[in-house]
């Protein structure tokens, strides 16, 4: 690589480009697109729970266990570490690009094809895979082939993961800018750091499970079929001597560590956030850096919590139980470090403000709910319930996705140099923050009830379901409505790209004080970033110093 | 525009960007085939009519491939000595040796695998060779992998050397730590699978 400008053309620039900002554009916008795909499955889902008979069981089975995958694996995940962690990490570190940028190219388009993979098994006959998007054999054994298009797919997502995560840390450890030593980071480099590795070392043993799996529907091993199976009233072939719990044990141990990939750069951005806008440093920030530590070593201890309804045996149990406990700890020192943070600031309420708060008691409810599913006693009866459902989506939905929306309307400014309208943004939090409470807050009720989940008629056919199924008409009117609430927002970034790009746009608007504002324009320049590397003088959350000319100290500034 | 430490060490890990991404591969890479490992001693101690494996599998064939793939790691660090010695042609018979034992060992896999189908054993017959023949597999799409990447290093990467010789030994440094690796996983699958 040599220092001149070359001249770039048209594919090199925007199709197959080595860029890390316009991959991570790449990133974001294929996987928001996902997510939307996610979210169109949901609402059929809905419906149909009301109207029974809009779907075939066997569609609404595919749909549940698609609408799963893509908001996991294709939507949240590719949008909260690759299109975050490619376009800000290494300009909050001060780098000209990623360590290794061919690669970075690659891990995107590994990502497109496994996406393209899972649409494709829609087209299936049978339809795309239809065991939930856990894939627990011996069903995901014998399934239609969409099943084995979902695990080609997830092969190619697990590679694209591996690649990235390798590229973020080697960026994060390596091409720090002079200066930016370890306790110096953004809060938010060190969420991603801590996720790469969770993605690094937990995604090879799904790779694993997936590649026995294959074996299993392929080339007709029983890795997860026990011997003597039977289906429909016939003996399998299989020569048997497998074990389904395998499949099991290897995928929790993914999907564990998964769920904090999912929640840790969410807290990050939501540490940026809150930070700059109320004027002051965040509280504890050494004390987060070592719980965000902390939690990702023991979310690999954690993962059979998951499995307590398979009788693996009480001394599994409860050390899985107490592990289970002990990781909340972490959990809760991050969310109280945020809390204690507001107190005495000077509290700017804007929209990635407003989207920052309202995750802390949306994650925390998402949190608590969680601790009776900690413990086997009380994880027995509510595991396969709406109750998980509510749980889950609690964390994920208002809390993961509250904080990708926090992030949007924060960085859109830095990306292109205009502003996002605050009006139409404050109308699509009101209405989100609303619409997602009415939608994922009776799934408590319906579970606490014993409504199971993954029925296709919602439940209507059972007894014991019918004090609470009057909800499930209730939860369809607020899916709409939060259907609607997401116009504003989709009609904001139409309207905020169409505009005219000021000649001068203010780098800075926020008045922030981490390498991404201070050092770089907005946009920042195409190779490179930097016009020259920034020297770091100073920690990442220097707001309200006294006896400083401003309120807040920029990184790059020696005194 | 230039990625600092492409070539240079960091001062304060000491390390070039290649190298540790590597290393970081590899912890991966210790993850999948401890997943694989784990995943065949629970299949196996928890399976009552576990099918012997050792009467099928051939033990000298497999203790030839055992030498030839140690061989041909010697031989690895010995290419990249060259380099630092700036001895290009020492670095291409070495490396030269070192694609002629990855052949030989695939070739000896392919009439291991010939024999087995002969037989009529098939990933399907039995769950121990469904770990055999995936475990195995596995490893010998790491020695693919390895030997693409010798073929492009001895053939068009060469080139690398005369415009930046000290990057193109750090490539080949890099290579030779997968290597190792995929040498160290056959030294486990060997008594794990042939001999325990």
């Amino acid at each position: 690589m040599s220092g001149e400008h070359h001249q770039e053309s048209f594919w090199t620039k925007y199709v197959f480009s080595q860029d890390h900002k316009w991959i991570g554009i790449q990133y974001g916008v294929t996987a928001l697109f996902f997510m939307l795909l996610g979210f169109v499955l949901m609402i059929v889902m809905r419906y149909q729970h009301v109207h029974s008979g809009t779907i075939s069981p066997d569609t609404y089975n595919s749909f549940g266990a698609m609408h799963g995958t893509i908001m996991v694996f294709l939507g949240i995940v590719p949008v909260i570490v690759g299109a975050y962690g490619n376009y800000l990490v290494p300009l909050q570190v001060g780098a000209p690009d990623m360590a290794f940028p061919k690669l970075n190219m690659a891990s995107y388009w590994t990502y497109f094809l496994g996406g393209v993979t899972m649409l494709y098994g829609f087209t299936l006959p049978g339809g795309a895979a239809n065991s939930g998007w856990t894939s627990y054999p011996p069903l995901a054994d014998i399934a239609t082939t969409g099943q084995t298009v979902w695990l080609i797919g997830m092969i190619f997502l697990i590679t694209s993961s591996l690649l990235g995560s390798v590229n973020i840390i080697v960026t994060i450890v390596q091409l720090r800018a002079p200066g930016l030593t370890w306790m110096r980071l953004p809060f938010f480099v060190w969420a991603q750091l801590v996720t790469s590795f969770l993605l690094l070392l937990a995604f090879p043993p799904l790779e694993v499970a997936g590649i026995f799996q294959l074996m299993d529907r392929v080339a007709g091993t029983s890795f997860f079929l026990p011997t003597g199976l039977v289906v429909g009233g016939e003996m399998m072939s299989n020569s048997g001597g497998g074990s389904p719990l395998l499949w099991q044990h290897l995928f929790w141990f993914l999907a564990h560590p998964e769920v904090y990939v999912l929640i840790l750069p969410a807290m990050g951005i939501i540490a940026e956030v809150i930070s700059t806008n109320i004027r002051k440093p965040l509280w504890g920030y050494s004390l987060m850096v070592k719980s965000v530590i902390f939690l990702g070593f023991m979310s690999f201890l954690v993962w059979a919590h998951h499995m307590f309804l398979t009788g693996m045996g009480q001394g599994m149990s409860n050390f899985f139980a107490i592990t289970t406990m002990i990781i909340s700890v972490p959990s809760v020192i991050l969310l109280t470090c945020f809390i204690l943070s507001l107190y005495g600031g000077s509290i700017r309420y804007n929209t990635p403000m407003l989207f920052a708060l309202s995750f802390i008691p949306m994650f925390g409810i998402g949190g608590l709910t969680g601790l009776p599913l900690g413990l086997p006693l009380s994880d027995i009866p509510l595991h396969d319930t709406y109750y998980v459902i509510g749980h889950f989506h609690y964390v994920v939905a208002p809390g993961t996705i509250f904080a990708i929306f926090s992030g949007i309307y924060f960085w859109f400014p830095k990306i292109t140099g205009k502003p996002l309208n605050e009006i139409l943004g404050k109308v699509h939090f009101i209405f989100s923050f609303i619409f997602m409470n009415l939608f994922f807050m009776p799934m408590f009720f319906q579970g606490l009830a014993g409504m199971s989940r993954r029925l296709a008629d919602g439940g209507q056919s059972y007894a014991h379901t019918q004090n609470v199924i009057q909800y499930n008409d209730f939860m369809m009117y607020a899916s709409w409505g939060l259907a609607i609430a997401q116009l504003p927002f989709i009609i904001n970034i139409v309207m905020t790209l169409l505009k005219k790009t000021d000649k001068n746009p203010d780098p800075n608007p926020w008045e922030c004080t981490t390498l991404e504002w201070v050092a770089a324009p907005s946009p920042p320049i195409g190779h490179g970033n930097f016009e020259e590397v920034p020297n770091v003088y100073r920690g990442a959350y220097d707001y309200s110093v006294p006896d400083a000319k401003k309120d807040y100290l920029p990184q790059n500034k020696k005194d | 525009m230039q990625i600092p430490y492409n070539e240079e060490l960091r001062p304060d890990t000491g390390l070039y960007n290649a190298k540790l991404g590597i290393w970081l591969f590899l912890a991966s890479e210790v993850m999948l085939f401890g997943a694989l490992f784990s995943a065949y001693i629970m299949l196996r101690t928890s399976n009552p009519y576990w099918f012997d494996i050792k009467t099928v599998l051939n033990i000298p064939l497999a203790t030839l491939n055992t030498v030839l793939l140690i061989t041909s790691s010697v031989t690895m660090v010995m290419s990249w000595v060259a380099l630092k010695l700036k001895d290009l042609n020492k670095f291409k018979l070495y490396l030269g040796i070192t694609l002629l034992c990855s052949f030989g060992f695939l070739i000896v896999k392919y009439f291991e695998y010939a024999s087995k189908f002969e037989h009529g054993l098939f990933p399907s017959s039995s769950t121990s060779l469904a770990c055999y023949f995936t475990m195995t597999g596995l490893h010998v799409l790491h020695v693919l992998g390895g030997v693409a990447v010798f073929l492009y290093l001895i053939g068009p990467g060469i080139k690398m050397w005369d415009s930046e010789p000290e990057r193109f030994t750090n490539r080949i440094e890099v290579v030779g730590l997968y290597w190792h690796f995929v040498d160290l996983v056959w030294i486990f699958l060997f008594p794990a699978l042939y001999l325990l």
